[in-house]
């Protein structure tokens, strides 16, 4: 066991602790230390991608790296904080959300997603197998996130955390994909974060409040 | 040549016995059959315990035909190591069973003859009929005796028949034992093949079944013993009957009959069936551990003690059936050494479930007797009344609750240590899923303690719940020797625990072909050590040792330096509060309430709970078993609908009778001409 | 070698018994510094003890004699766990009497103990404590089974001196799932040792006492053990975090040249860990009551992630 290389070592510390930021966003009320969480996962997510291109002498995935904090660090959480103090949210939080229970099936997900990840991971032969099950986990526990919350803003931090998991996906499994590739997401998850703050002003506009429940008023009866 | 005694020969003296003084007991006067029915009782469970004994400690394994039965199927009577460990445990718990009823039943004695000979009767044939079940070596007297097993327990439960909901809770076991009897029929009608008339045991083990109907069988197996066992769904009879037996009699059922249902699934899918899949294991240690969750779910709510016992038996009944699927899981592996260590933990926790659950149903059964109350709201205090029912109590709490150093925790321990030894199994979902059924156990473990300091807190402790606590007298000398059995049975059983497992060296050799008791030995009578000493190691001597040591420490210290001893009574403090009323405590409903509210998803829950403005505040809350609404109840309309369908066959006319017993006729005789031809 | 590991038992027995009070004082202190107070000296708690310990005992005119034993059930069971939780020197010679299960088992006895001696008087605030304490307790313990069992899988061992042993000899290797296991544990020590965000040690608020409303009734010498124990109890805690999460330091029992060496890593750690501890306290806040069961919830689910964790990549 202790032939594993440390930067390895580090890769699945790593791994395992977007893992951890994953269930504490599952569990966090309030909106505002929920842009910190996602934050800290950008952060170590940035550290993940620079580690495994130590660890595999890929210096395409530096640049990823760099592109990752720069966006997810510093961009998108200046923009969450913005937005919330724009739309007076900044002290909202969540109600009415069975913690346990969540965090329950949280871990039914995460058995799951180890398990469905253990073949793929067999047959892929990068050093960083290991931690496809944990981002495939991530993935579902945003997911989750997303199906779980009320309020719009903690929705769209879960399709941010959805998208990291993502990534870190496809650097485990794949080393990462192509630049232009990786460009286009990170275009795309930053167009699509204006389109919902877009969307959040109007929302707002119409409802007095971000609480999707609202929506349903739309249906014709 | 005289024939040398065997076991076995011990174990039918004492069914003759039993047998000869039930038959006897009902021409007796009561007083006479108080004094001969029960001794006999006592002095055959001794018999028992020797033999199981001896059976153990020397594998004089004997096999016997008894020429009564039907023409051409003789009974078959055989005593291995598995029926000589259940023939210790139905003597050892039993003796202490007996005991306290002698002195329990005098009240009844004196007061109603008829209902007290009867009681005697049927006591008798369950004992006999439950040993019987233990040394059956064919289908054919094993269906007989655990018949009249169920059907001598339901007379027993009965006893008390006037009252309704007893006559309904008694209807409700008689309707689950049959269910369970019939998918048992159909088990060993399935294992017998249809060849020949031979149902004996040892024709089953010569047969090899494969694929699905060894399935089959595995699955009414698990339907008819698991229905005995109160293997969730079919658990619904358990918290009904326990509760309306008399409290002796629920002890009986509890602490030995239950094991009966181990004994079985043990017989039939490690003996007598060869063949084992892996997926029996999991299903078992899933439905075991779903069973103990919620059975111990259900205790910490309820308000009735008995009802609060009776569920804490499914929960220990789920738990030993977890760990019959754990040692089948292993088996089915491959890994008999560590499946070796999980039946012997499964068996260890029915030793111990059968003195503990034993010695609480009694200590229950004494408060019932003193008190007539079983419902905990109206109980409290009783410890100042009752200290031998008390004291004895309290041993039988923490055993079950699981903690050190008394028996509950040892084979806990030893279920976990099975659990955490994971050896490598062939599916990656198995070994990544086991330790959450580690985590389960964990939970039902602390589930447990709680349920157990709700039960003696209320009852035992704090102040009377309006009460007369002078009018309320202590267990009678009888009673108290009983009592005082089991208790000394979980303490010994938590202090020497490598003995314990040594004993069970031989079934475990006969099953399973490993055994664990020379590995735990390694380091002496005093460590348990059931793989290797680093690996983990328990020693109950040297920790009550250890506790105690400090204790002495700290007093001798203390009385060097001039601390006095002094102390006065007062008033209780409590922040300085002067009102206080008994009802000011906690009620066992408060006591459950955090539970109730966190799993509020488990349970059906219907509440009245009173607004501020009530000037006469009413507080209602009801705890309904929803697996009646999810299960029971369509299966009841089901039937309804069924029956009522062929209700429509009822014309009323003798032709149409004629006409389908004629289509009957015709049809068969196709069928079997239809097989001729083939 | 066999004479000389019992006299490293026995001091270290020594050491826990006479170190308890002196840690929870720390503990205390730090917390009025942070709070701008004076307070009162690290010895504060020494000189409480010797108060009670003279102090006549005034007993509920109700009080069974559960209520009286248990004072002493409690400072037994404390008093071995802290002197079996491997602090200065693995392998000690009694260590192998209790695992980490029968460990979790002798808190559990501990506690059972208690609330039901709260119970005995019959009051109310006694049967409230009780009732929450076992609610705590509930989560808390198998959250606790499940981080020793995390520690248990990769040493493949339940036996304390063996898992620190194994994570001590393997050198720098970082363990994810200890991460996970570190978290969950430090949410339990919190909430079993009656910290801030589950109890407050210093409240008598009928709304939020735990631990406090289960001793009401006590006085004198029993009160003394009592909170004696409760010492131990961090103590003891606090040694099983080190010894799981930071073990480097530690001798083997019967190494006496190593002894200076490891005794000053273990009070510089202590000391560390009792700083830590009231910062912790002094930032969060009281959580109420009907959050606890999250708390605990997440405690034990983390748990579990712990040992998932481990599985898949198997450190």
């Amino acid at each position: 066991m202790t032939a594993i290389p440390l930067a390895q070592q580090f890769l699945n510390l790593f791994a395992a602790l977007l893992l951890l930021i994953a269930f504490a966003m599952l569990s966090q009320r309030r909106v505002l230390s929920l842009i910190r969480l996602f934050a800290w996962q950008g952060a170590i997510l940035t550290l993940s991608i620079a580690d495994s291109a130590w660890l595999t002498h890929q210096p395409h995935l530096y640049y990823s790296a760099v592109l990752t904090f720069v966006i997810k660090v510093l961009i998108l959480p200046w923009l969450l904080h913005r937005l919330i103090r724009r739309l007076n949210v900044v002290w909202d939080v969540e109600t009415l959300l069975n913690i346990p229970t969540t965090m329950l099936v949280g871990i039914v997900l995460v058995v799951f997603a180890f398990n469905l990840a253990l073949p793929i991971a067999q047959l892929s032969n990068t050093i960083l197998r290991n931690t496809l099950g944990i981002a495939l986990a991530s993935v579902l526990l945003s997911f989750m996130m997303m199906i779980t919350r009320r309020k719009a803003v903690p929705q769209v931090i879960g399709f941010l955390a959805l998208e990291n998991g993502l990534f870190l996906a496809a650097t485990s499994t794949t080393y990462g994909m192509p630049m232009v590739v990786e460009l286009g997401v990170a275009l795309d998850v930053l167009v699509g974060f204006f389109i919902f703050g877009i969307f959040f002003f109007q929302i707002r506009e119409t409802f007095d409040s971000l609480d999707i429940r609202h929506m349903e008023k739309l249906k014709e009866d | 040549m005289i024939p040398s005694l065997l076991p076995l020969d011990v174990v039918l003296l004492v069914l003759l016995g039993w047998g000869t003084v039930a038959i006897l007991s009902l021409a007796l006067p009561a007083r006479l059959a108080l004094t001969l029915v029960f001794p006999a009782a006592m002095a055959g469970s001794a018999l028992l315990t020797g033999a199981g004994l001896w059976g153990l400690y020397g594998d004089a394994h004997a096999t016997l035909i008894l020429p009564i039965g039907l023409p051409g199927m003789p009974f078959h009577l055989r005593m291995d190591a598995l029926a000589s460990f259940f023939v210790t445990l139905l003597g050892a718990a039993g003796m202490g069973i007996h005991t306290y009823a002698w002195g329990y039943f005098r009240t009844l004695a004196a007061e109603d003859r008829d209902g007290f000979v009867r009681l005697c009767f049927f006591y008798l044939i369950f004992l006999a009929s439950m040993v019987a079940v233990v040394v059956a070596d064919d289908a054919y007297i094993f269906m007989v005796s655990w018949e009249s097993m169920a059907l001598s327990s339901y007379f027993l439960v009965t006893t008390d028949h006037e009252i309704v909901a007893i006559r309904r809770a008694g209807f409700l076991y008689l309707l689950m034992a049959h269910l369970g009897a019939i998918a048992l029929l159909l088990c060993f009608g399935l294992m017998q093949q249809g060849v020949g008339g031979d149902y004996s045991f040892a024709s089953f083990r010569q047969t090899r079944l494969e694929g699905i109907k060894a399935s089959e069988i595995f699955l009414l197996a698990l339907l008819g013993f698991g229905a005995k066992a109160g293997l969730l769904p079919l658990h619904a009879w358990l918290p009904e009957a326990h509760p309306a037996a008399p409290s002796p009699v629920s002890a009986l059922m509890s602490g030995l009959m239950l094991k009966m249902a181990l004994y079985g699934m043990l017989r039939v899918l490690f003996d007598l069936l060869s063949t084992t899949a892996l997926w029996w294991g999991v299903m078992m240690v899933v439905l075991g551990l779903m069973t103990a969750l919620f059975g111990v779910l259900f205790a910490a709510v309820q308000y009735d003690i008995k009802r609060l016992l009776a569920y804490s038996s499914v929960e220990n009944m789920g738990l030993i059936l977890s760990g019959v699927g754990l040692t089948l899981l292993f088996h089915g592996a491959g890994k008999e050494s560590v499946a070796a260590l999980a039946l012997a933990a499964t068996l260890y926790h029915a030793l111990n479930h059968a003195f503990f659950k034993g010695l609480l149903f009694l200590g229950a059964g004494s408060v019932l007797h003193a008190t007539t109350e079983r419902n905990m709201a109206k109980l409290g205090g009783l410890i100042r009344a009752m200290p031998w029912v008390a004291g004895f109590s309290l041993v039988g709490i923490l055993s079950l609750a699981g903690l050190p150093p008394f028996n509950g925790f040892v084979s806990e321990w030893l279920l976990l240590q099975a659990y955490l030894l994971r050896p490598e199994l062939p599916q990656p979902y198995l070994n990544m899923t086991l330790p959450l059924g580690a985590a389960v156990m964990a939970l039902v473990g602390a589930l447990a303690a709680y349920a157990m300091v709700k039960f003696y807190g209320i009852v035992f402790l704090g102040q009377a719940r309006g009460m007369d606590l002078t009018e309320v007298h202590d267990a009678a000398p009888k009673e108290r020797w009983g009592l005082g059995w089991m208790a000394a049975g979980c303490i010994l059983l938590g202090l020497f625990p490598v003995t314990v497992i040594r004993l069970m060296d031989a079934v475990t050799q006969g099953l399973l072909g490993k055994t664990v008791g020379h590995t735990a030995a390694q380091n002496g009578w005093m460590w348990l050590t059931p793989v290797a000493p680093e690996r983990a190691s328990y020693s109950p001597l040297i920790l009550l040792g250890g506790v105690l040591a400090m204790i002495l420490l700290m007093v001798v210290v203390l009385r060097s330096w001039g601390v006095h001893g002094r102390s006065r009574r007062s008033a209780p403090w409590d922040c300085g509060y002067p009102w206080q009323t008994p009802r000011m405590q906690d009620s066992a409903d408060g006591f459950g309430q955090p539970i109730k509210q966190i799993f509020e998803a488990f349970f059906g829950l219907t509440r009245e709970i009173p607004s501020p403005q009530d000037a006469h505040p009413h507080y209602h809350s009801e705890v309904t078993d929803p697996l009646w609404k999810w299960c029971y109840v369509p299966l009841n309309q089901g039937v309804e609908w069924l029956s009522r369908g062929i209700g429509r066959l009822q014309q009323g006319r003798i032709s149409t009778y004629l006409l389908f017993s004629f289509a009957t006729l015709l049809i068969l005789l196709a069928l079997v001409s239809g097989g001729a031809m083939k | 070698m066999k004479a000389s590991a019992l006299a490293f038992q026995l001091v270290q027995s020594l050491l826990v018994l006479l170190l308890a009070p002196l840690f929870l004082g720390w503990v205390d202190q730090c917390r009025a510094w942070l709070q701008n107070r004076r307070g009162a000296g690290v010895w504060q708690p020494y000189r409480t003890l010797v108060k009670l310990f003279y102090k006549e005992v005034v007993l509920a005119h109700d009080a069974s004699p559960l209520f009286r034993v248990t004072p002493y059930v409690l400072f037994g069971c404390m008093a071995l766990t802290a002197t079996l939780v491997p602090m200065v020197a693995t392998d000690l010679p009694l260590a192998g009497a209790v695992d980490v299960i029968a460990l979790v088992g002798i808190l559990a006895l501990a506690r059972v103990f208690l609330a039901l001696a709260a119970m005995d008087v019959g009051t109310a605030f006694g049967s409230l404590g009780a009732r929450r304490e076992m609610l705590v307790s509930f989560l808390a313990e198998p959250a606790l089974l499940m981080v020793f069992f995390t520690a248990a899988s990769l040493s493949a061992s339940t036996s304390l001196s063996t898992i620190v042993t194994v994570l001590t000899h393997r050198g720098f290797f970082l363990y994810p799932s200890l991460a996970f296991s570190g978290v969950a544990f430090l949410m339990v020590l919190l909430a079993e040792n009656g910290r801030i965000p589950v109890d407050n040690p210093e409240t008598h608020l009928e709304l939020t006492m735990i631990h406090e409303a289960m001793i009401l009734e006590y006085t004198g010498r029993h009160l003394a053990l009592i909170e004696w124990a409760q010492g131990l109890k961090l103590l003891a805690y606090v040694g099983l975090g080190l010894a799981l999460f930071f073990p480097f330091g530690m001798t083997e029992s019967g190494d006496w040249w190593a002894l200076p060496g490891a005794l000053l890593a273990f009070i510089l750690k202590l000391i560390f860990m009792g700083a830590g501890l009231a910062l912790l306290e002094t930032l969060s806040a009281k959580q109420r009551l009907f959050r606890v069961p999250e708390f605990m919830g997440g405690a034990f689910l983390l748990a579990v992630l712990a040992i998932l964790i481990h599985y898949l990549l198997g450190a």
